[in-house]
């Protein structure tokens, strides 16, 4: 059954206005995803009738906010299908959840010689963490290249691997481009050797099915953000034999099982990482979002935003002077462009200015703009609320602007 | 000759014309960008870059007969735009003039709103930079 994007969209307050003077098509759902009113409701619900903290307050307002919290840690193991809860540690997003790993698993597993493997696709959440490790314990990052099109180059992939390959740490789906990488194969790969995988899920998450039994990863990071959930909250999953060998990442409250000044004894999974008072109200915020997404259904999702994908890509190819960039056959609803002989922030502007929200520049991904030679692009991301109709407004904004510099 | 003032008040005249509309300005600012003279390649160089611009803006000034001679470039059309006007209303004119300009002809056009906080930011290093040439002229002419 498809999706009907109209009664989705009536969820979505913030769709409903314009902006300098035209119907606002929001484009940048890659940088961050819109609320359903569910969210906001849960933000204000929570504030006006449970606020209080969590797991330790003996009264009435902690154990429900308690109870909600864990009934949040719950949803998100059924979105990955983790074995347990335990599993889910919430942290502030994506890039804090790669510098967990980097921070306690990388101190304990990963020494001086041994390598990690990252892809010339990579955020820089996912590189500058490894660099920092890299410079503190004398670790080697090596880099996993990609063709034109934007995909990995899996011999390369193959030859880099060895067993002092500790650690691949590689994006599921591509945030500058949309390539999915075929991240399964890459993980049965890395564990033949011994390595470790960890999966960045900034952008697959709310996308793709991710069966972390399935893929067999040992972490994946994400943020909630992206999935129409509040900012300042994060998702690392890890495997529950790898997150109790490793040390603790912030100490505090929480984190603990006993203090005294002699010596520390550490909580069980997930509370070990979870030192300090969470953000409660984004954790609890954080399940409606989920539950529209099953009530919505992943699959069907999927097949929306790769039908707005595959109907964008159409009707702009033959936009004269637009360059695709990433053109890799399995993708994300990413489409990256760039105009000839204009520069990206000005389409980005031009664009704004008939109420079209789009991303341009690097997208945090300079090395992979490098590698492309470029300055970076304009990036128009889809979600669950956006239509065809929207698609042909942003279209045709394009085709003007392109013709300004492609007579 | 016109004042600071005055070629400021021509701008934001030429730009009444255009209304309400930000397309058309924006289009206006990209046309205005293509009279910029052509910038010295020997100047195309990391030290003349303006620092706080999102965009690449390249900036380099001398002094003529007393007056201040402007030459400046960027990779993006609407920020060489910005420059050409920018140019026109402090090229050729004594330092005193120049650190003595009030330079308000941005929001007036509009523009203000149209940037967005990091374009307008950039907007402020570039004016910034031009004032530090005139006063470093200034300086050297007082010595």
């Amino acid at each position: 059954m498809s999706i009907q994007v109209n009664a989705i969209r009536s969820l979505f307050p913030i769709l409903h206005q314009e902006v300098n003077g035209h119907p606002l098509i929001y484009f940048d759902n890659a940088a961050t995803t819109q609320k359903p009113i569910a969210v906001l409701d849960a933000i204000q619900n929570y504030y006006e009738k449970d606020n209080s903290n969590i797991h330790r307050g003996a009264h009435t307002l902690a154990d429900r906010a308690t109870r909600q919290y864990e009934e949040t840690r719950e949803s998100v193991r059924t979105l990955l299908n983790a074995r347990e809860a335990a599993e889910v540690i919430f942290t502030k997003g994506t890039t804090e959840s790669i510098n967990l790993v980097a921070k306690t698993f990388g101190s304990k597993f990963i020494q001086k010689g041994d390598e990690i493997l990252i892809s010339t696709l990579e955020h820089h959440s996912n590189i500058v963490p490894w660099q920092m490790l890299c410079e503190q314990n004398g670790a080697i990052l090596k880099v996993i290249p990609i063709t034109d099109s934007g995909e990995l180059i899996l011999e390369e992939f193959e030859k880099l691997l060895s067993n002092k390959t500790k650690l691949v740490s590689i994006v599921h789906a591509s945030n500058a481009l949309g390539t999915v990488n075929p991240v399964k194969t890459i993980i049965a790969a890395a564990h033949a050797v011994g390595a470790k995988v960890l999966l960045d899920g900034a952008q697959s998450a709310s996308h793709l099915e991710v069966d972390v039994q399935d893929l067999d990863c040992d972490f994946l990071a994400f943020s909630a953000h992206k999935l129409y959930g509040p900012t300042g909250l994060g998702v690392l999953y890890g495997k529950r034999e790898l997150l109790e060998e490793m040390p603790p990442f912030l100490g505090g409250g929480e984190m603990i099982r006993e203090v005294t000044f002699e010596k520390t004894t550490y909580n069980t999974i997930p509370f070990k990482f979870e030192a300090g008072t969470p953000s409660i109200a984004e954790v609890i915020a954080f399940k409606p979002a989920l539950d529209f997404i099953f009530t919505t259904g992943k699959k069907q999702i999927l097949a929306h935003e790769n039908d707005l994908l595959d109907y964008a890509t159409g009707i702009l190819r033959d936009v004269k002077g637009l360059i695709p960039v990433g053109t890799a056959p399995e993708k994300v609803a990413v489409f990256s462009f760039n105009i000839q002989s204009m520069h990206p922030y000005d389409v980005g502007q031009l664009l704004d200015a008939k109420g079209i929200a789009v991303r341009t520049g690097h997208h945090c991904t300079q090395p992979l703009m490098r590698r492309l030679g470029l300055e970076g692009t304009v990036r128009a991301s889809f979600a669950v609320y956006n239509t065809r109709a929207e698609v042909d407004v942003f279209a045709q904004a394009v085709s003007k602007i392109a013709s300004l510099k492609n007579k | 000759m016109s004042t600071i003032a005055d070629i400021q008040n021509e701008i934001v005249s030429e730009f009444e014309i255009l209304g309400d509309d930000r397309e058309s300005t924006i289009f206006y600012i990209m046309e205005l960008g293509g009279s910029l003279e052509p910038y010295p390649e020997d100047f195309r160089k990391h030290e003349y870059i303006i620092q706080g611009c999102q965009s690449k803006v390249w900036l380099v000034a001398e002094e003529q007969e007393g007056k201040v001679i402007y030459k400046a470039d960027s990779n993006t059309d609407i920020t060489k735009g910005l420059i050409s006007l920018l140019i026109r209303v402090l090229n050729d004119r004594s330092p005193k003039e120049i650190l003595e300009a009030n330079l308000d002809f941005i929001p007036r056009i509009g523009m203000g709103n149209i940037l967005g906080s990091q374009r307008s930011n950039g907007l402020a290093a570039m004016m910034n930079q031009m004032k530090r040439y005139a006063l470093a002229f200034q300086t050297k002419q007082n010595a």
